[in-house]
């Protein structure tokens, strides 16, 4: 349960507007592991990862590689970082594959010629996703979970170590969300060191190595998930009680009724 | 190639009519009374009109792929507004005639003013909304700058003049105007051209884009300061020219797959391709006192971008 450790927090807080959003966030995401970050609206959770993605400033170390994250320029960042964030933004009709081959621009050289590496990583990336049907569609007439599924494709063909996902799953009917977890633990079971943001805390239970409970801009609690996902811990920090359900010897929590 | 029969035409078209052969023959030779009128009145004119065209649309390329908005334009940064408020107040307070070499001299100063103005207001590291919202505001300011001036003309002869040149003409332009304008307008196209890869990128949404590696603060500024010198010293020279900014990338989205970094090369081409025929059109019909190429560009544009919006709306349910 040791595999190296990628990318790495210590102590890490963020401020915006003077607010102070993240404190002291301790966070290790090692190669072959998906880790998931729950807690309830405005926790900090998708300051953490934007900060882990390293587009927000942050005091404290986070280091990459054992390297400051700083210490890297845009572009080498983003060859070994990919960030999808919530929503699968796509600002104009353009094709699936385009789309897609975007994932590789921290790659490209000053004239985005695309390299065979480059097709082959989108090639594989649509594969992963199961969207080698839709690569010549039109991005903006897809589906919610075709768009879902696009996205994440998209992040993937950058075939950078680190992926981190923000919400993945929120807006997608059931089958999706399972798709969608299954291309990330494939991902992390590749040799990724995967982060996603969930709110479904039986997805979470489902498909974590490792959780990240985060309330009020504090990491509170972090480890395997039955360590993490008690029915005590989830009372106090979402206010809600659970009712435990054994799945396949994972002990899953469904919510029950706000407290 | 239509540039290339674009480009004759508008060297044949005026007063003194010239067939083709004439007119390539008084180009390439310079000979007899075609060749003056060939090479001192309209090449000039000609050159400008593609220059200017082929600014207009990349510059509209260019803010509609950086602010990810088909509805962008050149006029959005409130440059090309100084640029007509500087000149106009040197017409008018009588430092320079409307036709000399004074006028666009001041309007790229006051474009490089407002740009200046701009990065200052908007500071290192402003959000797209502070730019847009100060952009804004300096062109309100010297829209109100140069109305003011026009109510305080000295006579009304000069404001009558100075709002002809703010209607946009390309009327005796000469190799001198060519060369203030062509080294802004160059630089202009290669600022654009540094940033256009990362249009693509952005379709993405800003976060991802800077999570693929694109400087958000850097592109941004590029893209304001190559629209403004491009456009401030576009209209310094030829006055304001509306709309072809605008249409020039539409009318071609659809070739490149609404791709926001292979449309540049296109726009640019087909802004060119317009402003030379609307400068043709104005010399071709008939009048008393030639059209301005800016009231026909924008008459005739307006038209066929409503027609445009009306098809695309029919066709395909789009969303942002």
């Amino acid at each position: 349960m040791s595999a190296p450790v990628i990318l790495r927090a210590d102590d890490t807080s963020v401020s915006l507007g003077g607010r102070s959003i993240v404190e002291r966030a301790r966070v290790k995401l090692r190669r072959g592991e998906l880790a998931v970050l729950v807690g309830p609206n405005g926790a900090g959770k998708t300051t953490l990862i934007r900060a882990l993605a390293g587009l927000l400033p942050a005091d404290g170390k986070i280091s990459l590689d054992d390297k400051p994250l700083t210490s890297f320029s845009p572009r080498e960042r983003a060859r070994r970082i990919a960030y999808l964030p919530q929503g699968n933004v796509f600002h104009w009709p353009m094709p699936v594959e385009t789309v897609i081959a975007l994932g590789r621009y921290p790659h490209g050289d000053p004239f985005g010629t695309p390299t065979d590496e480059d097709r082959r990583a989108v090639r594989a990336a649509l594969k992963a996703t199961g969207t080698e049907g839709l690569a010549k569609r039109i991005v903006t007439t897809l589906s919610g979970g075709e768009r879902a599924r696009v996205a994440l494709a998209r992040a993937l063909a950058t075939q950078a170590p680190v992926l981190l996902v923000d919400e993945p799953t929120v807006s997608l009917d059931p089958r999706h969300q399972l798709v969608v977890m299954e291309v990330l633990r494939d991902a992390a079971r590749s040799g990724c060191a995967v982060l996603a943001v969930l709110h479904d805390l039986s997805l979470a239970a489902r498909f974590a190595n490792h959780v990240l409970l985060m309330q009020e801009g504090r990491v509170v609690t972090q480890g395997e998930v039955k360590e993490v996902l008690t029915e005590q811990r989830i009372a106090d920090v979402f206010g809600i009680s659970t009712h435990m359900l054994d799945l396949d010897g994972t002990r899953v929590p469904i919510p029950q009724w706000p407290l | 190639m239509l540039i290339a029969v674009l480009m004759l035409v508008s060297l044949m078209v005026g007063p003194a009519g010239l067939s083709p052969r004439t007119a390539l023959a008084a180009l390439l030779t310079g000979d007899g009374a075609p060749g003056i009128i060939v090479r001192e009145i309209r090449l000039p004119r000609t050159l400008l009109a593609a220059l200017i065209g082929a600014t207009l649309g990349l510059s509209g390329a260019a803010l509609q792929g950086l602010l990810r908005n088909p509805l962008a334009e050149p006029a959005l940064f409130g440059a090309p507004q100084a640029a007509a408020a500087a000149a106009s107040f040197v017409i008018a307070f009588g430092f320079v005639p409307a036709t000399s070499l004074g006028a666009p001299v001041a309007g790229i100063f006051g474009a490089l003013l407002s740009v200046g103005g701009l990065i200052l207001i908007a500071g290192r590291r402003a959000s797209l909304t502070v730019i847009l919202l100060a952009g804004l505001a300096l062109a309100s300011f010297a829209g109100a700058v140069t109305a003011l001036i026009l109510n305080l003309a000295p006579n009304p002869f000069i404001a009558l003049e100075v709002a002809f040149w703010l209607l946009g003409s390309l009327e005796d332009r000469s190799i001198e105007h060519l060369v203030i304008a062509a080294p802004f307008l160059l630089a202009s196209w290669i600022i654009l051209g540094l940033t256009a890869r990362s249009f693509r990128v952005l379709a993405l949404g800003e976060d991802a884009a800077a999570s693929l590696g694109i400087v958000l603060v850097r592109t941004r500024l590029m893209v304001v300061i190559g629209v403004a010198l491009g456009v401030g010293s576009a209209v310094a020279v030829a006055g304001s020219i509306g709309f072809v900014g605008l249409v020039a990338p539409h009318l071609v989205r659809r070739f490149v797959q609404s791709d926001p970094t292979r449309v540049m090369l296109p726009a640019a081409l087909t802004g060119t391709a317009l402003l030379l025929a609307a400068d043709i059109a104005v010399r071709s019909v008939p009048s008393a006192n030639e059209l301005k190429v800016g009231v026909v560009t924008a008459l005739i544009g307006v038209p066929v971008f409503l027609a445009m919006i009306l098809n695309e709306r029919r066709t395909e349910g789009t969303e942002s």
